[in-house]
């Protein structure tokens, strides 16, 4: 038998996080959003939901809503931040391990975290993408 | 304010304890298997322990043995009793809400060949004994229950699972752990006719790292750790001499006043109980009244997440434990809370308040004032809305 090292029992979360975690800058519900995207599940113990507000493909403001912990609520503030003002495909480009590192790194265990804000912004973006391509273009100018 | 609401995972050491253990450290340094005088200062030491811990659970000294804490005790326990009886039978029970020591355990002899049953309990947690005597066989050689279940509080009944025991021809030894039931309730070894009972200093203002098992005389068990023989077969090494004296020291103070504490928790626990009912979608797990341990309030807030909570509360001073699955390294709900037929989403949501005799009015009145803010400040900003669960 070989001795499999495992993280401490109580999770250490960086200084950034806990931050995040106290006071959130993008938390809360918002009305007629361009789009809204779910990921997650209560039974497994997190759930996050993503609201966009898209003009001219950009993102001009985001919020979320979120049933989890410390590092769910910070990883989805984080994310919020990382593409608000951003255009579409910007926030396309954004990779889980940009959220971890602005936080100050993520706890090995709490990366399902970042993993679940991410997914969540990457189908809410599809949803918009998928609602474009159904209607006609805007007229330009 | 600070509020400390979590002795049910460890417990602040009493000044008296510290104050008697400080000897031990720097001047009665001795090791107790020699005995010129520093060795007999120890060994008397440790015999003075043993004394005071036997008279708390009704047992004689040389039926204590001294251990790094609850766990380690469990695990002599169990594995001790298992392989000295293997001849007999290789069946043992348990249940499903046990601790992690008698749980990991129980795996592991299962990987050596025994077989275990884990008895169902009901939406309480109370142990099905019906479920017991059905199970019990020609085979049986151990039966091992908490008497207070560490996460819910429900007091388990053991001394009906140890008339059941003695009822029978053959004899079927009773392993309790007693480390959350220990300083909550009484432990009396005789009434409960058990064989086997494991104790923890830290749960009771004693210091970490030491605890003790109890073996009634006469009681085949084999040791499972080998080593040089200082002062007990079963647990080899050198004592924790400081560590023991403080235990002693603890067990004391917690017989002295072991009446008034047990009202003043008591007190305190139906006050959080019903400042907690008030608070829309909250569910209170285990039992209520005196099948409940005086220490423990569980409570599950619907639509919330508890390490959230846990971590609120913390910025508000409160220190508590969560059952939930996000701030442990496994993120599976409480095995308690499972089997107590909670659903997960609403297991997640659970937290634990557990009291000592050091916990005053006024922290519980600070505790009401910030607990239904909290709640409602995490419902505010959750997907998921608590009249759904």
């Amino acid at each position: 038998m070989t001795v499999e090292y495992t993280e401490r029992g109580m999770l250490k979360y960086s200084e950034k996080l806990l931050e995040r975690f106290r006071n959130p800058k993008h938390i809360g519900e918002m009305e007629n959003p361009t789009v809204v995207a779910e990921e997650g599940d209560p039974q497994c113990g997190d759930m996050f939901r993503l609201y966009l507000k898209i003009e001219d493909d950009r993102i001009v403001d985001a919020k979320f809503l979120s049933f989890g912990c410390a590092a769910n609520i910070a990883t989805g503030d984080m994310t919020v931040e990382l593409v608000k003002g951003k255009t579409v495909a910007e926030a396309e480009r954004l990779q889980i391990k940009e959220i971890a590192d602005a936080l100050g790194g993520l706890p090995l265990i709490k990366m399902h975290c970042a993993v679940l804000s991410y997914k969540t912004l990457k189908k809410a973006l599809a949803e918009y993408r998928k609602s474009r391509a159904g209607s006609v273009s805007p007229p330009q100018g | 304010m600070r509020v400390y609401l979590d002795n049910g995972t460890t417990t602040p050491v009493a000044p008296e304890v510290v104050e008697a253990m400080l000897p031990y450290f720097t001047e009665k340094f001795g090791h107790p298997v020699f005995p010129y005088s520093l060795g007999q200062e120890a060994a008397d030491a440790v015999e003075m322990a043993q004394e005071i811990i036997a008279r708390s659970i009704n047992a004689r000294p040389e039926e204590v043995v001294f251990t790094s804490g609850a766990t380690q005790a469990n695990d002599m326990a169990i594995r001790g009793v298992a392989y000295a009886n293997r001849n007999r039978g290789r069946h043992l029970i348990t249940t499903k809400v046990e601790n992690p020591s008698v749980l990991r355990v129980c795996e592991r002899l299962e990987k050596e060949g025994f077989r275990v049953d884990y008895l169902p309990v009901d939406a309480e947690g109370f142990v099905d004994t019906a479920e017991l005597e059905k199970r019990l066989s020609d085979e049986t050689i151990l039966v091992s229950v908490a008497n207070v279940n560490d996460e819910i509080g429900t007091i388990e009944p053991v001394e009906e699972i140890g008339e059941i025991l003695r009822e029978r021809q053959r004899k079927i030894y009773l392993h309790v752990n007693a480390a959350a039931g220990y300083g909550r309730v009484e432990v009396d070894v005789k009434k409960i006719g058990a064989d086997l009972v494991s104790l923890s200093a830290h749960k009771i203002h004693g210091p970490k790292g030491v605890g003790a098992l109890y073996v009634a005389e006469g009681t085949p068990i084999e040791p499972v750790y080998f080593g040089y023989i200082s002062l007990f077969n079963l647990r080899p090494g050198t004592e924790n001499i400081p560590g023991i004296v403080g235990f002693g020291r603890a067990v004391e103070l917690m017989m002295e006043n072991f009446e008034r504490d047990v009202a003043h928790m008591t007190r305190l626990r139906d006050r959080l109980i019903s400042g907690f009912e008030e608070i829309p979608y909250t569910l209170i797990n285990g039992p209520r009244g005196k099948k409940r341990s005086p220490a423990n309030v569980s409570c599950s807030f619907k639509g919330l997440e508890g390490e959230s909570m846990m971590l609120h509360l913390d910025l508000n001073g409160i220190s508590v434990a969560t059952g939930s699955a996000c701030s442990t390294t496994k993120l599976e709900p409480s095995h308690v809370l499972t089997a107590i037929g909670l659903k997960a989403a609403v297991a997640h949501g659970t937290i634990r308040f557990t009291l000592s005799r050091y916990n005053t009015e006024e922290e519980i009145d600070y505790t009401l004032s910030v607990v239904p803010r909290v709640v409602e400040q995490l419902r505010r900003i959750s997907p998921v809305k608590p009249e759904q669960l």
